[in-house]
């Protein structure tokens, strides 16, 4: 599905990431792990398409087409969908407006009529059922006054509605008590299916019980270090960084 | 043409002394009166009809038999015999100008041999020729601006400050400018503070009475700080209610320069400071505040122009003010960005009180922007005191006059807690309390207390405890 | 209307000034220039009453003697008065009995400006009075309105039928002398609409007004007079275009409106006059006057204004808040692009105890285009607790434009409060990057995020001008990011 292949990429003239390797097939958890500053938001950003980073060398391809050459947007009408760490504040515009918009522009670049508005409120509702998420949600501008716990909830409810082929969760344990935690993983867990694929960036083991991943790695440096089972992880915990750090 | 009328005949007054009295000097000099002199003749004295000057009526203050002084007086009052600046702990270098003439030439700073030079003007104009052809009026535009090119046509004297590059001012400089006449005076000082790369100067400029007598002062002070230069500046207004203070201010900074400049107006006739800020160098920072505290027939009008020409620089302006009785007040901001200064980060915000049906604010906040990478922000509020908190403190047992003191002084710490000189900030604060009480008038050196008001409240709050 | 899904933002349709068609209608017009013939001719033309004509000759006179204001933060070409057509009328061969003697070309224009006189009437139940360059045409539902007693006709009707009332109401809110345009307005203007609610009368359907400027060489010099009886409502609407071309045109209206004890009435305008090309040839002039007075104790105006057309705006809908209680609301959305100017605002002359008003103002600059908000809120003695709140926004697309911001305040009693705060911003990356990552394209994205910078306003509007406004933000500021 996603196979980043050789990726390099810097901001300013600083080097960030420095030859990231990484296959992803459908139906997978995988689950990028590492200390701070190492690079991964912006694996996660260089995937989605951000144009602050410089990609000097490698390619990123998906579903057979090269992501590198694409706008942002295509990419996402492609199937990417990337969770934010820090989800951006839109004031005056309703998630039902934002979110049906986009909707709409992802049919039509895949030559679909726009979808009716009574069908689109139902799966709005559908999809906030399924998620736990109470209506009043929708009314409100996007991410403007929320708690760090319901902009998270709106992402994964982005992420229900426009059903991506690969969600990139950036740190999305981050800021979040144990119950929100829960509501975040329980959406993710009701969203896998055989088809499509998570991408999880988290600083902490905890997240990863919830959502258990088929393969951790470790990044560091720029550089996947280390990549093994969801036992990886659990390994990490005990040991800390220091011990990658040692052995890098 | 439209303009002031007075009994007095002032403008014609003006211009037949310039012809009378021309100082023997430089054809550039000359050259620059003679320029000046031009604009003030066109313009006249500024009335109600120019948009900038519609709340700011200067007919009555102008209608005296004034007399000009040029020369320095005769009579040999020294400004020590009238006058005594009374902060505790407040060691400062001072010069004291007595009607528009600095009074102790001659004094050094213990940092001269740094190449500190802190003189009068006029020894400036003799002995510092090429600082004063570099510098002089070339920050403070005389343009259309009839007040500026006054002064400028008849400048004799005033405090002249040069600190060299990478030098450190350690001792704060202070200037106090007074009146002392039988007769109403007209004077226009003139200032120039000249600021190398990474120096540093703290400057306090006091205008004070020291009698009840008329006086009127234009005075125009020019700041250049060049790369890296720091600027504390601080003007301290406590004038008689028949004074009128026209303070004219202009900053020019280049790169990294930061300024932080306050007028903290206490009592004055009419007061009006025009302060221009020219951010002219990328980083560069200025903070400029005011504080006003009118009663009375009392006027206070700021004008404050900043100059955002180039990227990246900072500004803030903050003005707070309580107007009591008949007092008028005007507040005109106004933030340039230019086309070019993006990530320009501008703040400016006004707030009055009243607190009497028969006092008047007017308040301009504008913003006139040309870049997109900003964030300039403005607010203006005119109300009163906080009703809640009013109820809160009378609900602990304090007086309501008491109370509606306490939330002023509240209102103004805000400016005062930004004062950076431990010794200042005391004395402002301790100014600002008496103000308050109705104590501080500017017989507070007299016993007589002839033109104080009366006394409402008796006790000092103790802050500590509230 | 935020929970009705069809009011959702469509989504954003392509193309750039679409009422910009001219009309081939045989047209009977006044010479070119201004005098006192000029104006003895129009009001001739007109029938009007001697008291009117004097009221046309006074206004001139002043005129004569007063100048251009050049206070604002706008610049254009000298206009040359002489050189404008101040009367243009499609010629009438008689009175027309019915819809069905309109001129077919008209009935065309006004179906390609989307307000079919017809259809308005059967499905919407708005009532339209048309006006095009400077003569009513048409005006819908009037008979349903007589009914409740609601005169809603053109300004020239009203004169012949209810003169007392034009002539106890004229030129007091607006006096002929109020400024320079005014009085122009005031010697020259030529139809308009007319609206009086009797007292205790809510106006049932939503009133509106269609202007168009269809003739070369023409200013259009309307006069809107709307006069709220006691315990009255009425909600009016106004939507303006103009054929697209390469000289500019002039508009100077004034709109009176008087609300007496107890009245509520709702001003809203989309004005959406040709702006120009991209190069900043042609547009509109667009100098206005537009002022209220709530005349009588817990009356209420309020003014909404979506401003998105004309080459240059100058205008300030106002309230003068005569009685206690009263209220007074200005809601505007002032998009500029390419070369277009707009100096706009509000004036709130409190006078009345109790009374309160709020400006909310939202600028939006891109291209190299001009946008200021100039205002005015004035508490005098006698409006003791009084409140005035004043948000006026700017966002900037692109460093070319100026987004400009120049309050007024004046108190001069010590137990009002007025409040007024600025932003300044541009639409950040991150809300760019956070759409395009959803799969918006950057248009889109503006458009959407622009409709969420103005909402506050657009919420103000009438439903069936909301849909539209919004539309008409996103179309405005097409290829303003590149």
């Amino acid at each position: 599905m996603l196979s980043i292949k050789n990726l390099r990429a810097s901001i300013n003239g600083k080097e960030i990431l420095r030859g990231i390797n990484l296959e992803i097939r459908p139906g997978e958890v995988h689950a990028i792990m590492g200390p701070n500053g190492t690079g991964k938001s912006t694996l996660a950003s260089v995937i989605a398409g951000r144009d602050i980073f410089e990609v000097e060398e490698g390619e990123i391809i998906f579903r057979g087409k090269n992501l590198l050459e694409m706008p942002v947007e295509d990419r996402s009408s492609e199937g990417i969908f990337l969770s934010f760490q820090y989800p951006v504040e839109i004031p005056g515009v309703s998630i039902t407006n934002f979110m049906r918009t986009a909707v709409n522009e992802q049919r039509k670049y895949h030559g679909l009529d726009p979808m009716p508005a009574n069908e689109f409120l139902a799966k709005m509702e559908e999809k906030k059922r399924m998620l736990d998420i109470h209506a009043k949600l929708a009314n409100r501008s996007v991410n403007e006054g929320f708690s760090g716990g319901e902009k998270k909830k709106n992402e994964i409810f982005q992420m229900a509605m426009l059903e991506p082929a690969l969600a990139i969760l950036d740190e999305t344990d981050s800021g979040l008590d144990i119950d929100a935690l829960k509501v975040v993983a329980n959406g993710v867990n009701k969203l896998r299916r055989p088809d499509n694929a998570f991408l999880v960036i988290t600083h902490y083991q905890r997240l990863l019980d919830y959502i258990v991943p088929d393969i951790v790695h470790v990044l560091f440096d720029g550089r996947i270090v280390r990549s093994g089972g969801k036992e990886l992880a659990m390994e990490l915990e005990e040991k800390g960084y220091e011990w990658i750090k040692a052995e890098a | 043409m439209e303009g002031i009328t007075t009994n007095y005949n002032t403008k014609e007054t003006l211009i037949r002394l310039f012809g009378e009295n021309r100082p023997e000097e430089s054809p550039a000099m000359a050259n620059l009166r003679e320029q000046a002199m031009e604009v003030f003749v066109q313009n006249g004295f500024p009335h109600t009809k120019l948009e900038k000057w519609r709340n700011t009526d200067l007919s009555r203050s102008l209608n005296h038999a004034y007399t000009f002084p040029l020369e320095p007086a005769s009579d040999g009052t020294e400004p020590e015999d009238i006058f005594r600046c009374d902060v505790p702990g407040f060691n400062t270098f001072m010069v004291s100008l007595l009607n528009g003439r600095v009074t102790d030439a001659g004094k050094n700073l213990p940092q001269a041999a740094d190449g500190v030079i802190v003189c009068s003007m006029a020894e400036a104009f003799e002995k510092h020729t090429d600082l004063i052809e570099r510098h002089y009026a070339k920050y403070a535009g005389s343009g259309d601006n009839a007040m500026i090119a006054l002064n400028t046509a008849f400048a004799r004297d005033g405090v002249f400050i040069f600190v060299p590059d990478n030098v450190e001012v350690t001792e704060i400089v202070q200037t106090v400018n007074l009146i002392h006449s039988s007769e109403p005076v007209f004077v226009q000082p003139r200032n120039l503070v000249i600021m190398g790369r990474n120096s540093s100067l703290r400057l306090v400029m006091c205008d004070d009475s020291v009698d009840n007598n008329v006086g009127f002062i234009n005075s125009v002070s020019e700041f250049v700080l060049a790369e890296n230069a720091r600027l504390d500046h601080y003007k301290l207004q406590n004038k008689n209610d028949h004074s009128a203070l026209i303070n004219n201010s202009a900053f020019h900074l280049e790169a990294g320069a930061n300024l932080s400049t306050s007028a903290i107006s206490l009592n004055g006739g009419l007061i009006r400071n025009e302060t221009q800020v020219l951010l002219n160098g990328r980083g560069s920072h200025a903070d400029v505040l005011g504080a006003y505290l009118m009663d009375r027939h009392q006027h206070i009008d700021n004008q404050v122009f900043i100059d955002h020409a180039v990227s990246d620089c900072t500004s803030n302006e903050l003005f707070k003010g309580i107007l009591d009785d008949s007092a008028s007040g005007v507040f005109n901001g106004h933030i340039l960005v230019r086309k070019d200064a993006q990530r320009t980060n501008a703040y400016q915000n006004n707030k009055n009180i009243l607190i009497s049906d028969k006092a008047v604010i007017d308040t301009k906040p504008f913003l006139e922007i040309y870049a997109d990478d900003v964030k300039c922000s403005h607010g203006a509020t005119v109300g009163q005191l906080d009703a809640e908190a009013m109820f809160y403190l009378r609900s602990r047992g304090i007086s309501a006059s008491n109370a509606r003191m306490l939330l002023m002084y509240a209102f103004v710490a805000e400016i005062v807690n930004r004062i950076s000189i431990p010794e200042l900030r005391g004395r402002i604060d301790d100014l600002v309390k008496k103000r308050l009480r109705g104590e501080l008038s500017v017989c507070d050196q007299c016993v007589l207390h002839c033109n104080s008001r009366e006394q409402k409240i008796a006790f000092e709050i103790d802050m500590s405890k509230i | 209307m935020e929970n009705d899904p069809n009011n959702i933002l469509d989504e954003v349709t392509k193309g750039e000034y679409k009422y910009g068609f001219y009309t081939d209608i045989e047209m009977e017009t006044a010479p070119k220039g201004l005098s006192e013939d000029t104006i003895r001719f129009i009001s001739a033309k007109k029938n009007e009453p001697g008291w009117l004509l004097e009221f046309r000759l006074n206004a001139y006179r002043k005129w004569l003697g007063m100048t251009e204001p050049t206070w604002a933060h706008l610049h254009h070409p000298p206009i040359n008065y002489q050189d404008i057509i101040y009367y243009a009328a499609p010629k009438k061969k008689k009175e027309l009995a019915s819809l069905d003697e309109v001129d077919p070309e008209l009935i065309e224009t006004f179906n390609k400006l989307g307000i079919s006189l017809e259809e308005q009437k059967r499905l919407t139940g708005v009532a339209v009075d048309a006006v095009i360059d400077s003569v009513s045409v048409k005006t819908t539902f009037s008979e349903t309105l007589e009914k409740q007693g609601i005169i809603f006709c053109s300004f020239s009707e009203a004169v012949q039928k209810v003169p007392d009332l034009v002539k106890q109401y004229l030129g007091t809110v607006v006096p002929s002398d109020d400024n320079y345009f005014a009085a122009l307005n005031s010697a020259v203007f030529s139809d308009g609409s007319f609206c009086y609610i009797p007292k205790g009368v809510r106006c049932p359907i939503e009133l509106s007004t269609y202007f168009r400027i269809n003739a070369a060489n023409t200013g259009q010099f309307e006069r809107t007079l709307i006069i709220g009886d006691e315990g009255s409502y009425v909600s009016y609407m106004e939507g303006c275009t103009a054929p697209m071309r390469d000289e500019n045109q002039l508009h100077a209206a004034i709109v009176e409106i008087i609300a007496l004890k107890d009245a509520e009435v709702k001003y809203s305008t989309v004005q959406n006059w040709y702006p120009g090309n991209k190069q900043g040839e042609g547009g509109i002039y667009n100098f206005v006057t537009k002022r209220g007075i709530c005349k009588g104790n817990n009356s209420k105006i309020s003014w909404t204004q979506v401003e998105t057309g004309s080459a240059i705006t100058w205008k300030y809908p106002s309230v003068v808040l005569m009685g206690d209680n009263t209220v007074g609301e200005f809601y505007s959305v002032a998009v500029t692009n390419n070369y277009q100017q707009a100096d706009t605002g509000s004036k709130m002359i409190h006078l009345g105890r109790n009374s309160k008003s709020t400006i909310i103002s939202k600028g939006i600059s891109a291209g190299h285009s001009s946008n200021s908000y100039r205002g005015l809120v004035k508490m005098t003695k006698r409006a003791l607790n009084s409140r005035n709140f004043s948000q006026c926004d700017s966002l900037l697309l692109g460093d070319k434009c100026g987004a400009h911001t120049f309050p007024y305040i004046k108190t001069e009693n010590q137990s009002s409060i007025v409040e007024h705060e600025a932003t300044t911003s541009k639409i950040s990356d991150d809300q760019l990057f956070y759409c395009n990552q959803r799969g918006i394209s950057t248009e889109s994205a503006i458009g959407l995020i622009v409709n969420g910078y103005a909402r506050e306003v657009l919420k103000q509007l009438p439903m069936e001008f909301a849909v539209e406004a919004q539309k008409l933000l996103a179309i405005s500021l097409e290829g303003s990011v590149g």
